[in-house]
């Protein structure tokens, strides 16, 4: 794609041991990232087959602009979920995007099964699918560490390693995988796909250059994007506290997911906020490659694992939705309860917030009396770090049944033990930080992968004056589109203050010879929109049955006390006006 | 005095790689992270510290007194100019590098090697890379100047 006319797709045959490499000019339409992706998977997924079947595709992409302009760092991964059944779409950061770019590859599909367990090892010259039986039932951070020894003939630095830990293993249906120690394609249960392929990780990277064509022009608008990146303060929260600067806010204006959601507010909120998290224990800030921000905050997570101060310490990504999930929603008010719950998570390799939300159904059910001690191997009140922990473990472990089906994801148990009332998933997906009104609830149950990135509903919530149905819908198509755009082109979507710049992104494009106008990039964003709510209706996805849990009309939003009415009537509004 | 390039503050270092780009971008006109004369890679996964390969600025420079062409000569303040037009590609540079940070670039027949011309420090983000002033490693002209210091003295005194 970079200075020439098609995107490069590798093919790996888990089953068959076999590579295909394609030259598809006909994807140029879709640019890359999600668009490509999106068009891949809706010719190679099976409709009629399980998500967790060997012939369903898993598919990675980038775009045209990936590592080559600032903070343009994100890999498209496009699955069909086995948490939902339907739609699985995921972003991540970390080196992937860059890697993936010096090794040739625009897009890898992987299809099959291997008849062992197996790590792909991916370079400009060679795809070698070697056996991981060595390192199967390793924790996430150790796979790293041995794959970082083994393939060493791409060069530190320059590789990126994405794998799962047990909880990808044993195909549960929130596993995600990792991506370089610190990033994640977290939602919607990618890992479980890795896991049902017996595929561990992969290794992927490059040393392939390419030339600059144009590189005045090039230099010229790398530079003025380089400018408002570092200098504008467009990125300003991202670098300085990070995305956890929203806790206290969210806290006072009410919309923070607290105790399962029985509070929007937490009295603990100060506690784990982004400004006591970086005073306290920020010990450094990563980037994604190809970024100048340094989003990504490591907190100092510090044990003592014996008597006579035995110590040990650990560095932590935190972010906010970590804190909402492992934090306020399940009652844990200290940083370091919040790190430790983190870090349990990424060392299973599960999904921080579907497991933070199926952990506060677990809490509420069991005060309830609707699980019992035996079920649970344990009490449990929210705010107990301990007891989290060790149902982690389990949830890992699957010691009896309750345990085996919390793997099937928080939907699907409580269809079995009830508490649907209060089981807080939206499109079958377990919700996100904002309890901020009809935006944010609309948003992830509407949104093609029930996710507050889709749309950002979220941010709509706090930002219209007032409730206008209509204009809330127009708005959130319209942010979705344009959110289709971006990660078709795979700009990190923290980016687009910058990016939102439609001219700007225009000019960057053209200086690596690729036409566009606003107009057909917000064309091809629709386009990639539409695809993906026609894959969804063929995978049996209906408006129609979209359910909320009551639980989110009893407790006060940031905009106040929501009604079932409201909500259904704006899903038809959504339905109607977005022709779907 | 002109100015080498030292990674003074590789702790402060976010592991973004635009240094990497910015010298492929600069100096060869392409996208890469092979085509760079610095390298930053970590010492064992992120959860470790980052390190950076470079050019010492060596002076004299071992790489140009193997330089049967004369496409490197030695820098005033330290390290090399290189004359792309008089490499014919030997490759002696590369063994003589007394940190092993030149490289050959297949395609473009040349070796990778730092001028110091300082474009990556200038887009380091976190000032971890910075072009000092240093001291001379000539110990022969530091040993003239240690005598004239010592004769000067005697003068005064």
């Amino acid at each position: 794609m970079l200075g020439r006319n098609y995107i490069k797709v590798l093919y790996i045959d888990l089953t068959t041991r076999k590579i295909k490499i394609e030259r598809r000019e006909d994807l140029m339409e879709y640019i890359g990232g999600s668009g490509v992706a999106m068009k891949l998977f809706s010719e190679l997924v099976k409709i009629d087959q399980d998500p967790l079947d060997p012939d369903q595709p898993i598919i990675f992409a980038i775009g045209p602009m990936n590592t080559i302009f600032p903070v343009v760092t994100k890999t498209a991964a496009v699955f069909r979920s086995p948490l939902t059944g339907n739609l699985g779409e995921s972003h991540a950061g970390g080196r992937l995007a860059m890697a993936m770019r010096f090794s040739g590859y625009d897009a890898v599909v992987i299809t099959g099964r291997a008849s062992s367990p197996v790590y792909i090892a991916i370079t400009e010259g060679s795809v070698d699918i070697k056996e991981a039986g060595f390192i199967w039932g390793e924790r996430v951070e150790r796979t790293g560490k041995v794959l970082r020894d083994r393939e060493t003939h791409i060069g530190s630095g320059k590789r990126s390693i994405i794998r799962i830990g047990k909880a990808g293993e044993k195909m549960i249906r929130f596993a995600g995988v990792n991506v370089d120690t610190y990033r994640h394609f977290g939602r919607l249960g990618l890992g479980a796909v890795f896991g049902s392929k017996r595929l561990k990780a992969i290794v992927i990277g490059g040393n392939r250059s390419y030339p600059i064509l144009k590189p005045k022009e090039y230099n010229k608008v790398y530079n003025k994007i380089h400018k408002i990146a570092t200098e504008s303060g467009a990125m300003k929260k991202y670098h300085e506290i990070g995305t956890p600067i929203n806790v206290v806010p969210l806290n006072e204006a009410g919309g923070l997911p607290t105790k399962n959601l029985t509070q929007t507010k937490f009295e603990l909120a100060n506690e784990i906020d982004g400004v006591s998290f970086a005073e306290d224990l920020l010990l450094r800030k990563l980037s994604c490659s190809g970024c100048p921000t340094g989003c990504i905050h490591i907190g100092l997570l510090r044990i003592e694992y014996g008597p006579g101060y035995k110590t040990k310490f650990t560095g932590v990504g935190y972010d906010y939705e970590l804190i909402f999930a492992l934090g306020s929603m399940i009652g844990v008010g200290d940083k370091k309860g919040v790190l430790r719950l983190i870090d349990a998570v990424e060392e299973y390799g599960l999904d921080a917030m579907s497991t933070g939300v199926i952990l506060a159904w677990i809490t509420e059910m069991f005060k309830k009396g609707l699980l019992t001690e035996d079920q649970l191997g344990l009490k449990v009140d929210f705010g107990d770090t301990e007891a989290y922990l060790e149902i982690i473990a389990n949830i890992v472990k699957r010691p009896n049944t309750f345990y085996r089906d919390v793997g099937m994801g928080l939907a699907k148990l409580a269809e079995k033990y009830g508490g649907k009332d209060f089981a807080m998933v939206l499109g079958k997906h377990e919700m996100t930080g904002y309890h901020t009104g009809y935006g944010a609830m609309i948003g992830q149950s509407v949104g093609a992968r029930h996710s507050h990135l889709d749309n950002a509903g979220y941010a709509l919530d706090q930002t219209m004056d007032k409730l206008d149905k209509r204009e809330m819908v127009r708005k959130l198509i319209e942010e979705e589109i344009d959110r289709c755009m971006l990660t078709s082109l795979h700009i990190c979507l923290f980016a687009r203050k910058i990016y939102g710049d439609k001219e700007l992104v225009c000019e960057a494009l053209d200086s690596i010879g690729i036409k566009a106008t606003p107009k057909s990039l917000t064309d091809m964003g629709e386009k990639v929109w539409r695809l993906k709510n026609e894959m969804k209706k063929k995978m049996g996805f209906d408006f129609r049955e979209l359910r909320f849990p009551k639980r989110f009309f009893e407790t006060k939003s940031l905009n106040g006390i929501l009604d079932t009415d409201t909500a259904k009537e704006i899903v038809d509004i959504y339905v109607k006006e977005g022709g779907l | 005095m002109p100015k080498v390039l030292r990674a003074v503050k590789m702790d402060q270092c976010i592991a973004c790689m635009g240094c990497m780009l910015t010298c492929a971008r600069v100096r060869y006109q392409s996208f890469s992270v092979e085509r760079s004369a610095i390298r930053v890679r970590t010492a064992g996964g992120f959860q470790s510290q980052m390190i950076a390969d470079i050019c010492m600025g060596c002076d004299p420079p071992p790489c140009a007194e193997v330089c049967m062409s004369g496409a490197l000569t030695p820098r005033a303040g330290g390290g090399v100019k290189f004359n792309r037009d008089a490499c014919f590609a030997c490759e002696k540079c590369v063994a003589a590098c007394p940190v092993g940070v030149i490289t050959m670039d297949n395609e473009l027949h040349i070796p990778i090697i730092c001028v110091e011309c300082g474009s990556c420090a200038r887009h380091c983000p976190y000032e971890c890379l910075e072009m000092v002033e240093v001291e001379t490693k000539d110990y022969v002209k530091e040993e003239e100047r240690m005598a004239r210091d010592v004769e000067e003295e005697k003068n005064a005194g």
